[in-house]
């Protein structure tokens, strides 16, 4: 194949009813809410941002230390905290909708009714392109983290929520189940719109010195380049087990991270620990997509995604 | 507040004292920007397999050159050290809120312990009225940059636990006798960087006699920029008599001294 300009590659993908401009997001709870990176990151040229996970009403999160920096990763146990759903929409959205950029609103909640009450308050709500349902944060005490490995609690709850609200629906995967596909599936029975993986692994890590925990919480999620290859064996598996688009993430901080997870099935990304490390990288994975394709003579992602050959 | 991402050439870069090392680059975006208190968040280059940056607090920063002043403590400090003249290096900053204006009418005392000596040279050099310093140390070779705030006209007053330099104690065994010798009768107004102890100490005395008191914390950070919360820190909500968190790299990491709640301080 020969090259083509860089103005010739269209982007643009559609994630279950959500037209994005280009398939690099920003992950949940590694950018805030929009305003935090605001200065350093052109917001109008991500592909979607989703934002910290909220719930019903306001949450103060857990103890500190809330993170600790391990080989090639991150541990963390911020625990959810957050202004609830009123507060985010009062002191959030009025600066979201500024941008040509689609929201995509992470939710949790400690109960089946919580979550589809607050899909519900969402629905209602100008500006929100999609929500994408936390059944996999490891870090809530309340059994929450039952929801994204128990089979039949995660069918209740995403259920429940597709009776909510009308809003585009991506359940997030906990990666730490025997069989993704079976959840990859019960989304898209359940009228999922798409999927997204992988959240945060479970682990923890212990100082040394003083014989405690590195987090408060004890165990916390692993992200970053460290859960890479899980986050690619994952997610090849669901994109293979479904036909609903599927958001790839975890570890993945330049285009040729992204590239994995596009080649295994992933029809967009999203950009998590790296914002951190390089607050520049969601931008520069979109030019640098683009640029990738360019060189490969592709006009949009369709000669790339799902064209894994093992 | 405006912050940028760049990438800053090494101007020179040298061992001082006691692990210190001061490193001064070329940062046309951020330099210029810099308030005093303000950090940098620097990712350090060649660490591997480490993700995170490393926060800094701006040493100086005149027209394009900025620098810090930092402690070889663990291993992206040691890495740092390593850094050579032309290499560069990513620096997102200006981040915080720094040091406020000294007000007018009141005495600027500065108290530092540690890398608080370099946090707090550009608001002295800033500061209109200049004022008292005490720094404190565990030996000679933790003080620093006494020649420099001595050049800007501050009295500065050493103290080292091993009595090698200055008076011998703890920085709050001379800020006492000089607070009840004349200088809380001169109104002061305190701004304080060091170790939580430090901070502590000091902030217990201003919240007992009233004296106005800003306090730089140094926590945690993943992000630098208020979206991860790994920094946060118990402020209270005098409104609704509860507390709630503050970020350090946001809201901070200066705090007035009577808005932190020092019990959770460890
Ligand atoms: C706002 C702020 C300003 C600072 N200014 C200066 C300065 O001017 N000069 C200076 O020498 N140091 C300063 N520090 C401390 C400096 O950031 C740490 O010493 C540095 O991050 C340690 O990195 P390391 O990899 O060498 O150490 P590690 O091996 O990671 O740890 C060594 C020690 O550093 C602490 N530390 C580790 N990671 C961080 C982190 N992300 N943030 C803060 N502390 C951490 C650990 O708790 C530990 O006690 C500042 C910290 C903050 C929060
Ligand atoms: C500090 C931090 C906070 C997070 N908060 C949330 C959250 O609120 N909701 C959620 O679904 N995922 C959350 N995540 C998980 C990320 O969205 C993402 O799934 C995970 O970090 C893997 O991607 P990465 O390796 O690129 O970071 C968080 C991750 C981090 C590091
Ligand atoms: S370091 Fe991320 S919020 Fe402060």
């Amino acid at each position: 194949m020969s090259a083509i300009p860089v103005t010739a590659v269209d982007l643009s993908v559609n994630v279950g009813g959500i037209a994005l401009k280009n398939p690099v997001m920003v992950a949940s709870g590694t950018f805030g809410y929009g305003p935090e990176y605001a200065d350093l990151v052109d917001i109008n040229r991500l592909g979607a941002i989703v934002v910290k996970g909220i719930c019903l009403n306001p949450t103060k999160g857990n103890p500190t230390p809330r993170t600790a920096e391990v080989a090639s990763g991150l541990l963390n146990a911020i625990g959810l905290p957050g202004p609830g759903v009123d507060g985010f929409v009062r002191t959030y959205m009025p600066f979201l909708r500024q941008y040509a950029t689609p929201v995509i609103v992470n939710i949790w909640g400690k109960t089946i009714e919580e979550y589809a009450e607050v899909a519900r308050r969402f629905d209602q709500v100008e500006g929100i392109a999609g929500l994408e349902v936390n059944v996999s944060c490891p870090n809530i005490k309340e059994g929450s983290a039952l929801f994204g490995t128990d089979l039949d609690m995660f069918r209740r709850v995403v259920d429940a929520i597709r009776a909510a609200t009308r809003l585009p629906m991506i359940p997030k995967l906990a990666p730490n189940v025997a069989d993704i596909t079976a959840f990859a599936k019960a989304a898209e029975a359940s009228g999922a719109n798409a999927i997204s993986l992988i959240n945060s692994f479970p682990g923890m890590a212990v100082d040394i010195k003083t014989r405690k925990p590195k987090l408060a919480n004890i165990t916390g999620g692993l992200t970053g380049p460290a859960i890479r290859p899980i986050a690619v064996r994952l997610v090849w598996q669901a994109a293979k087990a479904v036909s609903i688009p599927v958001i790839g993430m975890g570890g993945i901080g330049a285009v040729n991270d992204a590239l994995e997870f596009f080649l295994v099935g992933a029809r967009a990304v999203a950009v998590g620990t790296a914002n951190f490390t390089n607050p520049a990288a969601a931008v520069t994975l979109v030019d640098d997509l683009r640029a990738y394709l360019a060189a490969q003579g592709m006009a949009s992602l369709d000669g790339l995604v799902g064209t894994f050959a093992p | 507040m405006s912050m940028y991402q760049e990438n800053a050439e090494v101007l020179e870069h040298e061992a001082i004292q006691g692990g210190y090392n001061l490193l001064i680059m070329r940062s046309p975006n951020i330099a210029p920007a810099v308030k005093p208190g303000q950090f940098v968040h620097v990712l350090v280059p060649h660490l591997g397999e480490s993700i995170l940056r490393r926060p800094f607090s701006v040493f100086r920063a005149e027209g394009d050159r900025l620098a810090i002043l930092y402690k070889d403590v663990g291993r992206g400090t040691r890495t740092l050290t390593y850094l050579r003249h032309g290499e560069t290096l990513s620096l997102v900053g200006p981040l915080g809120r720094g040091f406020p204006d000294p007000a007018p009418g009141l005495f600027p005392v500065l108290v530092a312990g540690g890398y608080g000596m370099a946090a707090l040279h550009i608001c002295a050099q800033r500061s209109p009225v200049k004022g008292v310093a005490f720094f404190g140390g565990r030996t000679a070779a933790d003080i620093l940059c006494v020649k420099e705030f001595e050049a800007l006209g501050w009295t500065v007053i050493v103290t080292t636990e091993d009595g090698s330099l200055g008076h011998q104690g703890r920085v709050t065994d001379a800020l006492d006798p000089w607070m009840a010798q004349g200088g809380a009768a001169r109104k002061p107004e305190l701004f304080v960087c060091g170790p939580s102890g430090l901070l502590k100490a000091v902030a217990a005395r201003a919240l007992e006699h009233r004296w106005r008191a800003w306090v730089s914390v140094d926590n945690n950070m993943g992000c630098g920029v208020g979206a991860c919360l790994t920094c946060v820190l118990k402020v209270h909500d005098h409104e609704k008599g509860d507390w709630t968190w503050a970020r350090a790299c946001r809201e901070g990491p200066v705090f007035a001294a009577s808005d932190i709640v020092w019990e959770a301080v460890g």
